[in-house]
Protein backbone atom coordinates (compact mmCIF):
# COMPACT_ATOMS: atom_id res chain seq x y z
CA UNK A 1 0.00 0.00 0.00
CA UNK A 2 2.76 2.48 0.34
CA UNK A 3 4.21 4.28 -1.90
CA UNK A 4 7.88 5.54 -2.11
CA UNK A 5 8.26 9.68 -2.35
CA UNK A 6 11.27 11.00 -3.10
CA UNK A 7 12.39 14.46 -1.76
CA UNK A 8 15.10 16.83 -2.95
CA UNK A 9 17.22 19.74 -1.08
CA UNK A 10 17.02 22.89 -3.28
CA UNK A 11 18.36 26.07 -2.31
CA UNK A 12 15.44 28.82 -2.93
CA UNK A 13 17.24 30.20 -5.88
CA UNK A 14 16.30 30.89 -9.56
CA UNK A 15 17.10 27.44 -11.21
CA UNK A 16 17.47 25.34 -8.76
CA UNK A 17 14.35 23.54 -9.79
CA UNK A 18 15.18 22.54 -13.07
CA UNK A 19 18.13 20.64 -13.00
CA UNK A 20 16.86 17.42 -11.19
CA UNK A 21 13.71 18.00 -13.51
CA UNK A 22 15.61 17.76 -16.82
CA UNK A 23 17.65 14.98 -15.41
CA UNK A 24 14.37 12.96 -14.83
CA UNK A 25 13.32 14.25 -18.24
CA UNK A 26 16.87 12.93 -19.55
CA UNK A 27 16.18 9.24 -18.35
CA UNK A 28 12.94 9.38 -19.44
CA UNK A 29 11.32 9.13 -15.93
CA UNK A 30 8.09 11.14 -15.81
CA UNK A 31 6.83 13.06 -12.71
CA UNK A 32 3.60 11.98 -11.64
CA UNK A 33 2.80 14.05 -9.08
CA UNK A 34 5.33 16.81 -7.25
CA UNK A 35 5.07 18.94 -4.10
CA UNK A 36 7.40 21.95 -3.10
CA UNK A 37 7.56 23.15 0.59
CA UNK A 38 9.71 26.05 0.62
CA UNK A 39 11.37 28.38 3.45
CA UNK A 40 12.66 31.69 2.69
CA UNK A 41 15.99 30.16 2.26
CA UNK A 42 15.45 26.49 0.96
CA UNK A 43 12.65 24.16 -0.44
CA UNK A 44 12.05 20.24 -0.31
CA UNK A 45 11.20 19.16 -3.35
CA UNK A 46 8.63 15.96 -3.42
CA UNK A 47 8.28 14.02 -6.41
CA UNK A 48 6.24 10.99 -7.13
CA UNK A 49 7.76 9.00 -10.32
CA UNK A 50 7.52 5.51 -11.75
CA UNK A 51 10.58 4.05 -11.24
CA UNK A 52 11.83 5.81 -8.03
CA UNK A 53 14.95 3.72 -7.77
CA UNK A 54 16.41 4.60 -10.69
CA UNK A 55 15.34 8.35 -10.51
CA UNK A 56 16.91 8.21 -6.51
CA UNK A 57 20.38 6.67 -8.07
CA UNK A 58 20.69 8.67 -10.91
CA UNK A 59 19.99 11.68 -8.79
CA UNK A 60 22.55 11.08 -6.53
CA UNK A 61 24.75 9.57 -8.94
CA UNK A 62 24.47 13.71 -10.08
CA UNK A 63 25.20 14.87 -5.98
CA UNK A 64 21.53 15.57 -5.02
CA UNK A 65 20.60 14.67 -1.78
CA UNK A 66 17.97 11.99 -1.73
CA UNK A 67 15.36 10.72 0.87
CA UNK A 68 12.90 8.44 -0.24
CA UNK A 69 10.07 8.28 2.45
CA UNK A 70 6.74 6.14 2.62
CA UNK A 71 3.72 7.99 2.24
CA UNK A 72 0.30 6.62 1.51
CA UNK A 73 -2.18 7.38 -1.41
CA UNK A 74 -5.84 7.89 -0.17
CA UNK A 75 -8.87 8.09 -2.12
CA UNK A 76 -10.82 10.87 -1.01
CA UNK A 77 -14.69 11.00 -2.37
CA UNK A 78 -14.65 13.84 -4.59
CA UNK A 79 -17.72 16.12 -3.36
CA UNK A 80 -17.79 18.68 0.37
CA UNK A 81 -16.84 16.87 3.24
CA UNK A 82 -14.75 13.84 1.51
CA UNK A 83 -11.46 14.94 2.97
CA UNK A 84 -13.27 15.96 6.18
CA UNK A 85 -14.59 12.48 6.87
CA UNK A 86 -10.93 10.87 6.07
CA UNK A 87 -9.31 12.82 8.36
CA UNK A 88 -12.10 12.34 11.02
CA UNK A 89 -11.54 8.39 10.79
CA UNK A 90 -8.09 9.56 11.90
CA UNK A 91 -9.10 11.14 14.64
CA UNK A 92 -8.49 10.11 18.64
CA UNK A 93 -5.74 7.42 16.85
CA UNK A 94 -2.67 9.09 18.16
CA UNK A 95 -1.29 9.05 14.22
CA UNK A 96 0.02 12.24 13.16
CA UNK A 97 -0.04 13.64 9.32
CA UNK A 98 3.18 15.22 8.63
CA UNK A 99 2.23 16.68 5.69
CA UNK A 100 -0.45 15.97 2.71
CA UNK A 101 -0.76 17.40 -0.90
CA UNK A 102 -3.03 16.17 -3.94
CA UNK A 103 -2.09 14.10 -6.43
CA UNK A 104 -3.11 15.79 -9.85
CA UNK A 105 -5.15 13.13 -11.52
CA UNK A 106 -8.82 11.44 -10.29
CA UNK A 107 -9.66 7.86 -10.68
CA UNK A 108 -13.16 8.06 -11.83
CA UNK A 109 -14.88 10.66 -8.82
CA UNK A 110 -12.22 9.75 -6.38
CA UNK A 111 -9.46 12.26 -5.50
CA UNK A 112 -6.56 11.11 -4.26
CA UNK A 113 -4.47 12.54 -2.03
CA UNK A 114 -0.92 11.75 -0.80
CA UNK A 115 -0.63 11.40 3.08
CA UNK A 116 2.52 11.20 4.49
CA UNK A 117 1.91 10.14 8.16
CA UNK A 118 4.25 9.68 11.21
CA UNK A 119 2.94 5.94 11.46
CA UNK A 120 2.61 4.64 8.09
CA UNK A 121 1.22 1.30 9.07
CA UNK A 122 -1.12 2.31 12.10
CA UNK A 123 -2.36 4.66 9.59
CA UNK A 124 -3.32 2.28 7.00
CA UNK A 125 -4.88 -0.62 9.32
CA UNK A 126 -7.13 2.67 10.74
CA UNK A 127 -8.40 3.82 7.21
CA UNK A 128 -8.78 0.42 5.76
CA UNK A 129 -11.11 -0.16 8.88
CA UNK A 130 -12.60 2.56 8.50
CA UNK A 131 -13.91 1.80 4.89
CA UNK A 132 -11.66 3.63 2.96
CA UNK A 133 -9.63 3.53 0.15
CA UNK A 134 -5.86 3.21 -0.39
CA UNK A 135 -3.75 2.75 -3.55
CA UNK A 136 -1.49 0.93 -4.54
CA UNK A 137 1.85 2.01 -5.98
CA UNK A 138 1.62 -0.08 -9.85
CA UNK A 139 -1.96 1.21 -9.75
CA UNK A 140 -1.25 5.01 -9.17
CA UNK A 141 1.93 4.75 -11.75
CA UNK A 142 0.86 2.78 -14.08
CA UNK B 1 70.04 35.23 44.39
CA UNK B 2 66.27 34.09 43.46
CA UNK B 3 64.99 36.07 46.96
CA UNK B 4 66.98 39.42 45.94
CA UNK B 5 65.48 39.71 42.48
CA UNK B 6 62.00 39.23 44.03
CA UNK B 7 63.02 41.54 46.93
CA UNK B 8 63.71 44.46 44.61
CA UNK B 9 61.45 44.57 42.08
CA UNK B 10 58.78 44.85 45.05
CA UNK B 11 60.03 48.80 45.82
CA UNK B 12 61.45 49.47 42.00
CA UNK B 13 57.98 48.22 40.20
CA UNK B 14 55.31 50.43 40.87
CA UNK B 15 53.61 50.63 38.14
CA UNK B 16 53.30 54.69 37.76
CA UNK B 17 56.87 55.32 38.28
CA UNK B 18 57.52 55.71 34.32
CA UNK B 19 56.17 58.68 32.60
CA UNK B 20 56.39 58.30 28.66
CA UNK B 21 59.34 61.09 27.89
CA UNK B 22 62.44 59.21 30.70
CA UNK B 23 65.58 58.53 28.94
CA UNK B 24 66.28 55.44 27.03
CA UNK B 25 68.78 53.47 29.31
CA UNK B 26 66.62 54.23 32.25
CA UNK B 27 63.76 52.83 30.73
CA UNK B 28 65.72 49.75 29.41
CA UNK B 29 67.07 49.63 33.04
CA UNK B 30 63.73 49.52 34.20
CA UNK B 31 62.45 47.03 31.98
CA UNK B 32 65.83 44.87 32.87
CA UNK B 33 64.85 44.95 36.22
CA UNK B 34 61.17 44.03 35.63
CA UNK B 35 61.97 41.50 33.21
CA UNK B 36 64.23 39.66 35.67
CA UNK B 37 61.19 40.06 38.11
CA UNK B 38 58.33 38.86 35.83
CA UNK B 39 60.65 35.57 34.65
CA UNK B 40 61.01 34.87 38.87
CA UNK B 41 57.63 34.62 39.52
CA UNK B 42 56.43 32.89 36.62
CA UNK B 43 59.43 30.13 37.40
CA UNK B 44 58.49 30.02 41.04
CA UNK B 45 54.71 30.01 40.44
CA UNK B 46 53.50 28.56 36.87
CA UNK B 47 54.38 24.98 36.71
CA UNK B 48 54.49 25.35 32.73
CA UNK B 49 56.93 27.81 31.99
CA UNK B 50 59.16 26.43 34.63
CA UNK B 51 59.46 22.91 33.08
CA UNK B 52 59.41 24.31 30.13
CA UNK B 53 62.60 26.71 31.37
CA UNK B 54 63.98 23.51 32.97
CA UNK B 55 64.10 22.05 29.26
CA UNK B 56 66.06 24.70 28.21
CA UNK B 57 68.35 24.43 31.01
CA UNK B 58 67.58 27.90 32.12
CA UNK B 59 66.97 29.37 35.23
CA UNK B 60 65.95 32.97 35.40
CA UNK B 61 69.83 34.14 36.96
CA UNK B 62 70.23 33.65 33.11
CA UNK B 63 68.54 36.82 31.93
CA UNK B 64 71.31 39.00 32.61
CA UNK B 65 70.34 41.77 29.80
CA UNK B 66 67.33 42.88 27.76
CA UNK B 67 69.17 40.60 24.76
CA UNK B 68 68.46 37.66 26.63
CA UNK B 69 65.29 37.52 26.41
CA UNK B 70 65.30 35.49 23.02
CA UNK B 71 66.86 32.33 24.91
CA UNK B 72 62.83 32.17 26.78
CA UNK B 73 60.26 29.66 25.38
CA UNK B 74 57.49 31.12 23.97
CA UNK B 75 53.60 31.10 25.03
CA UNK B 76 50.59 30.26 22.94
CA UNK B 77 47.16 30.63 22.85
CA UNK B 78 47.14 26.74 23.31
CA UNK B 79 48.72 26.98 26.56
CA UNK B 80 45.88 29.28 27.79
CA UNK B 81 43.14 26.55 26.57
CA UNK B 82 45.05 23.32 28.13
CA UNK B 83 45.30 25.28 30.99
CA UNK B 84 41.91 26.73 31.17
CA UNK B 85 40.93 27.82 33.80
CA UNK B 86 43.54 28.57 36.29
CA UNK B 87 46.20 27.00 35.82
CA UNK B 88 48.58 29.50 34.20
CA UNK B 89 48.06 32.04 37.34
CA UNK B 90 50.90 32.93 39.18
CA UNK B 91 48.86 34.70 42.24
CA UNK B 92 46.97 33.04 44.93
CA UNK B 93 42.80 33.22 44.00
CA UNK B 94 42.58 34.89 47.15
CA UNK B 95 44.76 38.18 45.60
CA UNK B 96 43.16 37.80 41.99
CA UNK B 97 40.33 40.87 42.53
CA UNK B 98 39.16 40.23 38.36
CA UNK B 99 38.90 37.71 35.76
CA UNK B 100 37.98 38.34 31.94
CA UNK B 101 37.58 35.38 28.81
CA UNK B 102 37.93 35.93 25.48
CA UNK B 103 37.26 32.93 22.80
CA UNK B 104 40.27 30.45 22.74
CA UNK B 105 40.17 28.63 19.63
CA UNK B 106 37.74 25.71 20.07
CA UNK B 107 34.41 25.84 22.15
CA UNK B 108 35.91 26.54 25.71
CA UNK B 109 37.17 30.48 26.42
CA UNK B 110 40.21 31.63 27.33
CA UNK B 111 40.19 33.32 31.27
CA UNK B 112 42.88 35.67 31.80
CA UNK B 113 43.59 37.05 35.83
CA UNK B 114 44.31 40.83 37.24
CA UNK B 115 45.86 41.07 40.74
CA UNK B 116 44.52 44.71 42.53
CA UNK B 117 48.09 45.82 41.47
CA UNK B 118 47.05 44.47 37.79
CA UNK B 119 44.08 46.54 37.46
CA UNK B 120 46.09 49.70 38.09
CA UNK B 121 48.49 49.30 36.03
CA UNK B 122 45.59 48.33 33.35
CA UNK B 123 44.09 51.46 34.60
CA UNK B 124 47.33 53.34 34.26
CA UNK B 125 48.16 52.51 30.44
CA UNK B 126 44.87 53.04 29.36
CA UNK B 127 45.00 56.96 30.90
CA UNK B 128 48.13 57.43 29.46
CA UNK B 129 46.87 55.89 25.74
CA UNK B 130 43.94 58.13 25.93
CA UNK B 131 46.05 61.47 27.28
CA UNK B 132 48.21 60.75 24.12
CA UNK B 133 45.31 61.35 22.37
CA UNK B 134 44.51 64.37 23.50
CA UNK B 135 41.64 63.91 26.41
CA UNK B 136 41.67 64.65 29.47
CA UNK B 137 39.00 65.97 32.28
CA UNK B 138 36.07 67.60 31.25
CA UNK B 139 36.22 65.33 28.62
CA UNK B 140 32.63 63.47 28.40
CA UNK B 141 34.05 59.77 26.62
CA UNK B 142 31.51 57.01 25.75
CA UNK B 143 32.33 53.38 26.45
CA UNK B 144 30.49 51.71 23.50
CA UNK B 145 32.67 48.52 24.00
CA UNK B 146 30.71 45.30 25.01
CA UNK B 147 30.60 45.51 28.58
CA UNK B 148 31.53 41.89 30.55
CA UNK B 149 34.17 39.04 30.02
CA UNK B 150 35.84 41.27 27.46
CA UNK B 151 38.17 43.39 28.43
CA UNK B 152 37.19 46.22 25.69
CA UNK B 153 33.93 47.81 28.19
CA UNK B 154 35.80 47.62 31.53
CA UNK B 155 38.92 48.77 30.23
CA UNK B 156 38.25 51.72 28.49
CA UNK B 157 35.72 52.75 31.63
CA UNK B 158 39.08 52.08 34.06
CA UNK B 159 41.06 54.33 31.70
CA UNK B 160 38.43 57.10 30.98
CA UNK B 161 37.25 56.91 35.04
CA UNK B 162 41.19 57.06 36.06
CA UNK B 163 41.74 60.07 33.71
CA UNK B 164 39.42 62.02 35.37
CA UNK B 165 36.54 62.17 32.57
CA UNK B 166 32.68 61.81 32.47
CA UNK B 167 32.21 58.21 31.57
CA UNK B 168 29.32 57.04 29.78
CA UNK B 169 29.39 53.69 30.34
CA UNK B 170 26.69 52.98 26.86
CA UNK B 171 28.08 49.04 26.45
CA UNK B 172 27.64 47.71 22.86
CA UNK B 173 24.90 47.51 20.90
CA UNK B 174 21.57 50.04 20.69
CA UNK B 175 22.75 52.49 17.86
CA UNK B 176 19.76 54.62 18.08
CA UNK B 177 20.41 55.06 22.22
CA UNK B 178 24.12 55.70 21.66
CA UNK B 179 23.43 58.84 19.30
CA UNK B 180 20.89 60.21 21.65
CA UNK B 181 23.47 59.25 24.91
CA UNK B 182 26.07 61.52 22.17
CA UNK B 183 23.53 64.32 21.86
CA UNK B 184 22.32 64.76 24.61
CA UNK B 185 24.98 64.55 27.26
CA UNK B 186 27.35 66.31 24.68
CA UNK B 187 29.67 63.37 24.57
CA UNK B 188 33.25 65.05 23.48
CA UNK B 189 34.81 61.03 22.76
CA UNK B 190 34.07 57.37 21.67
CA UNK B 191 35.08 54.15 22.72
CA UNK B 192 34.48 51.56 20.50
CA UNK B 193 35.12 49.31 17.17
CA UNK B 194 35.98 51.45 14.31
CA UNK B 195 33.58 49.38 12.35
CA UNK B 196 30.70 50.07 14.56
CA UNK B 197 31.27 53.90 14.28
CA UNK B 198 31.05 54.32 11.27
CA UNK B 199 28.07 52.07 11.61
CA UNK B 200 26.97 54.83 14.00
CA UNK B 201 27.81 57.39 11.81
CA UNK B 202 25.00 55.90 9.44
CA UNK B 203 22.90 55.19 11.81
CA UNK B 204 22.79 58.77 12.76
CA UNK B 205 22.65 60.20 9.43
CA UNK B 206 18.97 58.29 9.15
CA UNK B 207 18.09 59.98 12.33
CA UNK B 208 18.93 63.46 10.69
CA UNK B 209 21.75 63.29 13.23
CA UNK B 210 24.87 65.16 11.44
CA UNK B 211 27.95 63.55 13.56
CA UNK B 212 29.79 67.09 12.72
CA UNK B 213 26.91 68.88 14.53
CA UNK B 214 27.71 67.54 17.93
CA UNK B 215 30.24 68.14 20.42
CA UNK B 216 32.44 64.77 19.69
CA UNK B 217 36.37 65.52 18.90
CA UNK B 218 37.93 62.23 18.99
CA UNK B 219 37.58 58.61 19.13
CA UNK B 220 39.41 55.99 20.45
CA UNK B 221 39.10 52.95 18.19
CA UNK B 222 40.13 49.31 18.70
CA UNK B 223 39.44 45.56 18.80
CA UNK B 224 40.10 45.08 15.52
CA UNK B 225 42.20 45.86 12.30
CA UNK B 226 41.65 49.01 10.17
CA UNK B 227 42.98 50.57 7.42
CA UNK B 228 44.20 54.28 6.77
CA UNK B 229 41.29 54.47 4.38
CA UNK B 230 38.62 53.43 7.06
CA UNK B 231 40.35 56.18 8.91
CA UNK B 232 40.11 58.78 6.68
CA UNK B 233 36.18 57.77 5.72
CA UNK B 234 35.23 58.35 9.59
CA UNK B 235 36.86 61.66 9.57
CA UNK B 236 35.47 62.99 6.83
CA UNK B 237 32.07 61.94 7.62
CA UNK B 238 32.20 62.41 11.55
CA UNK B 239 34.61 65.90 11.74
CA UNK B 240 36.23 63.78 14.68
CA UNK B 241 39.98 63.16 15.25
CA UNK B 242 40.33 58.72 15.06
CA UNK B 243 42.80 57.00 17.13
CA UNK B 244 44.07 53.48 16.59
CA UNK B 245 44.59 51.52 20.37
CA UNK B 246 45.47 47.90 20.37
CA UNK B 247 45.77 45.07 22.95
CA UNK B 248 44.64 41.78 23.94
CA UNK B 249 43.04 40.18 26.63
CA UNK B 250 46.27 37.98 27.10
CA UNK B 251 48.33 40.50 28.12
CA UNK B 252 45.99 42.72 29.65
CA UNK B 253 43.17 44.19 27.53
CA UNK B 254 43.26 47.68 25.63
CA UNK B 255 46.04 49.91 26.17
CA UNK B 256 48.93 47.71 25.67
CA UNK B 257 49.38 50.73 23.09
CA UNK B 258 48.17 53.39 21.15
CA UNK B 259 48.65 55.95 18.76
CA UNK B 260 49.64 59.74 19.87
CA UNK B 261 48.36 62.57 17.95
CA UNK B 262 51.37 62.37 15.35
CA UNK B 263 49.07 58.77 13.74
CA UNK B 264 53.04 57.47 13.01
CA UNK B 265 52.72 53.80 14.63
CA UNK B 266 51.39 53.34 18.04
CA UNK B 267 53.27 53.86 20.94
CA UNK B 268 53.64 50.28 23.34
CA UNK B 269 53.67 51.17 27.21
CA UNK B 270 56.90 49.38 27.40
CA UNK B 271 57.06 49.93 30.63
CA UNK B 272 54.55 47.77 31.23
CA UNK B 273 54.83 45.47 27.50
CA UNK B 274 57.92 43.94 25.99
CA UNK B 275 57.81 43.89 22.17
CA UNK B 276 59.64 41.73 20.36
CA UNK B 277 59.13 40.91 16.39
CA UNK B 278 59.16 37.59 15.39
CA UNK B 279 59.81 35.52 11.93
CA UNK B 280 56.70 33.82 11.72
CA UNK B 281 57.30 30.50 10.76
CA UNK B 282 60.56 30.05 12.66
CA UNK B 283 60.12 32.38 15.75
CA UNK B 284 63.70 33.28 15.29
CA UNK B 285 63.89 37.69 15.95
CA UNK B 286 63.91 39.91 12.94
CA UNK B 287 65.73 43.18 13.46
CA UNK B 288 63.78 46.90 13.42
CA UNK B 289 61.70 47.91 10.93
CA UNK B 290 61.27 44.10 9.59
CA UNK B 291 57.74 42.70 9.55
CA UNK B 292 57.25 39.53 11.50
CA UNK B 293 54.36 38.36 14.22
CA UNK B 294 54.72 40.65 17.27
CA UNK B 295 55.59 38.74 20.79
CA UNK B 296 54.40 40.35 23.82
CA UNK B 297 55.66 39.74 27.40
CA UNK B 298 54.19 41.37 30.15
CA UNK B 299 57.04 42.64 32.27
CA UNK B 300 54.84 43.52 35.51
CA UNK B 301 51.73 41.27 35.69
CA UNK B 302 51.10 39.49 38.85
CA UNK B 303 47.94 37.21 38.15
CA UNK B 304 48.90 36.17 35.01
CA UNK B 305 52.43 36.88 33.76
CA UNK B 306 53.41 36.08 29.99
CA UNK B 307 56.29 35.41 28.53
CA UNK B 308 56.95 36.08 25.01
CA UNK B 309 53.18 35.98 24.04
CA UNK B 310 52.64 35.15 20.28
CA UNK B 311 50.28 37.31 19.29
CA UNK B 312 49.85 36.17 15.71
CA UNK B 313 49.28 39.87 15.17
CA UNK B 314 52.03 40.87 12.49
CA UNK B 315 53.56 44.13 12.58
CA UNK B 316 56.56 45.71 12.72
CA UNK B 317 59.28 48.30 15.07
CA UNK B 318 59.54 51.33 13.34
CA UNK B 319 62.51 53.17 13.59
CA UNK B 320 63.22 56.38 14.58
CA UNK B 321 62.16 58.62 17.36
CA UNK B 322 58.14 60.19 17.07
CA UNK B 323 57.98 63.77 16.76
CA UNK B 324 55.95 63.64 20.03
CA UNK B 325 58.66 63.29 22.25
CA UNK B 326 57.57 59.94 23.71
CA UNK B 327 60.39 57.58 24.45
CA UNK B 328 58.27 54.68 23.65
CA UNK B 329 58.52 52.44 20.81
CA UNK B 330 56.05 52.66 18.29
CA UNK B 331 55.11 49.51 16.23
CA UNK B 332 53.53 49.75 12.90
CA UNK B 333 49.55 49.68 12.83
CA UNK B 334 48.20 45.69 12.15
CA UNK B 335 47.13 44.70 9.07
CA UNK B 336 47.10 40.69 9.22
CA UNK B 337 47.67 37.93 11.15
CA UNK B 338 49.86 35.23 11.01
CA UNK B 339 47.12 32.47 11.93
CA UNK B 340 43.67 31.83 11.10
CA UNK B 341 42.03 34.40 13.30
CA UNK B 342 38.91 36.42 12.35
CA UNK B 343 37.98 39.46 14.11
CA UNK B 344 34.23 40.11 13.83
CA UNK B 345 32.73 43.28 15.52
CA UNK B 346 35.78 43.20 17.86
CA UNK B 347 35.12 39.08 18.70
CA UNK B 348 37.86 37.27 18.13
CA UNK B 349 36.60 34.25 15.67
CA UNK B 350 38.81 31.11 14.80
CA UNK B 351 37.41 28.60 11.99
CA UNK B 352 38.45 25.80 14.32
CA UNK B 353 35.16 27.44 16.62
CA UNK B 354 33.02 27.18 14.02
CA UNK B 355 34.01 23.29 13.72
CA UNK B 356 33.48 22.72 17.10
CA UNK B 357 30.01 24.31 17.06
CA UNK B 358 28.79 21.94 13.52
CA UNK B 359 30.81 19.21 14.80
CA UNK B 360 28.41 19.54 18.31
CA UNK B 361 24.98 19.59 16.63
CA UNK B 362 25.90 16.74 13.77
CA UNK B 363 28.17 14.31 15.09
CA UNK B 364 30.20 14.39 11.41
CA UNK B 365 31.33 17.74 10.24
CA UNK B 366 29.86 18.69 7.12
CA UNK B 367 31.61 20.91 4.55
CA UNK B 368 31.06 24.91 5.34
CA UNK B 369 32.42 27.96 4.37
CA UNK B 370 32.22 31.92 6.48
CA UNK B 371 31.64 34.48 4.59
CA UNK B 372 32.01 38.07 5.92
CA UNK B 373 30.84 40.99 4.25
CA UNK B 374 30.20 44.47 5.76
CA UNK B 375 26.48 45.93 5.74
CA UNK B 376 26.68 49.83 6.88
CA UNK B 377 30.02 49.25 8.68
CA UNK B 378 28.73 46.16 10.73
CA UNK B 379 30.39 42.88 10.11
CA UNK B 380 28.11 40.02 8.92
CA UNK B 381 29.43 36.28 9.44
CA UNK B 382 27.47 33.71 7.31
CA UNK B 383 28.08 29.94 7.52
CA UNK B 384 27.22 28.23 4.92
CA UNK B 385 26.98 24.23 5.25
CA UNK B 386 25.93 21.69 2.99
CA UNK B 387 22.85 19.31 3.39
CA UNK B 388 24.72 15.90 3.59
CA UNK B 389 22.35 12.93 3.51
CA UNK B 390 22.16 12.24 7.67
CA UNK B 391 21.23 15.70 8.15
CA UNK B 392 18.40 15.68 4.90
CA UNK B 393 14.54 15.24 6.19
CA UNK B 394 11.75 15.72 3.94
CA UNK B 395 9.94 17.37 6.62
CA UNK B 396 10.31 20.83 6.58
CA UNK B 397 9.56 21.08 11.11
CA UNK B 398 12.86 19.03 10.83
CA UNK B 399 15.07 20.77 8.54
CA UNK B 400 14.27 24.23 10.85
CA UNK B 401 14.76 22.27 13.76
CA UNK B 402 18.47 21.24 12.34
CA UNK B 403 18.98 25.39 11.32
CA UNK B 404 18.11 26.28 14.88
CA UNK B 405 20.22 23.55 16.54
CA UNK B 406 23.00 24.53 14.28
CA UNK B 407 22.20 28.61 15.12
CA UNK B 408 22.48 28.04 18.64
CA UNK B 409 25.31 26.03 18.72
CA UNK B 410 27.27 28.88 16.29
CA UNK B 411 26.01 31.19 18.76
CA UNK B 412 26.89 29.35 22.24
CA UNK B 413 30.15 28.69 20.71
CA UNK B 414 31.07 31.90 19.13
CA UNK B 415 29.26 34.51 21.00
CA UNK B 416 28.46 36.62 18.55
CA UNK B 417 25.58 35.76 16.38
CA UNK B 418 25.88 34.81 13.08
CA UNK B 419 23.39 33.46 10.13
CA UNK B 420 23.43 30.23 9.09
CA UNK B 421 22.52 28.99 5.50
CA UNK B 422 21.88 25.62 4.64
CA UNK B 423 23.15 24.68 0.69
CA UNK B 424 23.06 22.15 -1.29
CA UNK B 425 25.61 19.50 -1.43
CA UNK B 426 28.73 20.00 -3.60
CA UNK B 427 28.31 23.78 -3.67
CA UNK B 428 30.89 24.85 -1.88
CA UNK B 429 33.96 25.60 -3.93
CA UNK B 430 36.95 23.13 -3.37
CA UNK B 431 40.39 23.78 -4.45
CA UNK B 432 42.42 20.78 -4.54
CA UNK B 433 40.54 18.78 -2.68
CA UNK B 434 40.15 21.65 0.13
CA UNK B 435 37.26 23.37 0.63
CA UNK B 436 38.67 27.28 0.96
CA UNK B 437 36.90 27.86 4.62
CA UNK B 438 36.89 32.04 4.75
CA UNK B 439 36.12 34.19 2.43
CA UNK B 440 36.26 37.63 2.98
CA UNK B 441 34.18 40.09 1.18
CA UNK B 442 34.68 42.90 4.05
CA UNK B 443 35.77 46.38 2.43
CA UNK B 444 36.68 49.93 3.69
Amino acid sequence: MKIQQISLFAENKPGHISAPARLLAKEGINIRALYLADTQEYGILRLIVADWQRAAELLEAQGFIVKVTEVLAVEVPDRPGGLADVLEALQGSGINIEYMYAFPYMRGDQAIIIFRFNDPDAAIERLQTAGINLVASEELLK
Amino acid sequence: MMNRILETSAADCHPLSVPDYTPADELRALQLKRLQAVVARAWQHVPLFRSRMDELGLTPDDIRSLADIVKLPFTQKSDLRDNYPFGLFASPMKDVVRLHASSGTTGKPIVVAYTQEDVDVWTSVLVRALAGCGLHRGDIIQVAYGYGLFTGGLGAHYGAEGLGATVVPASGGHADRQIMLMKDFGVTAMCCTPSYFLHLIDRAAEMGVNMKDLPIRAGVFGAEPWTDAMRQRIEELSGIEAFDIFGLSEIIGPGVGCECRRHSGLHIFEDHFYPEIVDPETGEPLPEGVEGELVLTTLSKQAMPMIRYRTHDMSRILPGKCECGRILRRIGRIGRRSDDMLIIRGVNVFPSQVETALLAVEGALPHYQIILTRSQGLDQMEVQVEITPQMFNDKIGAMQELHDKLQHSLDRVLGIRVRVSLVEAHTIERSEGKAKRVIDRRTV
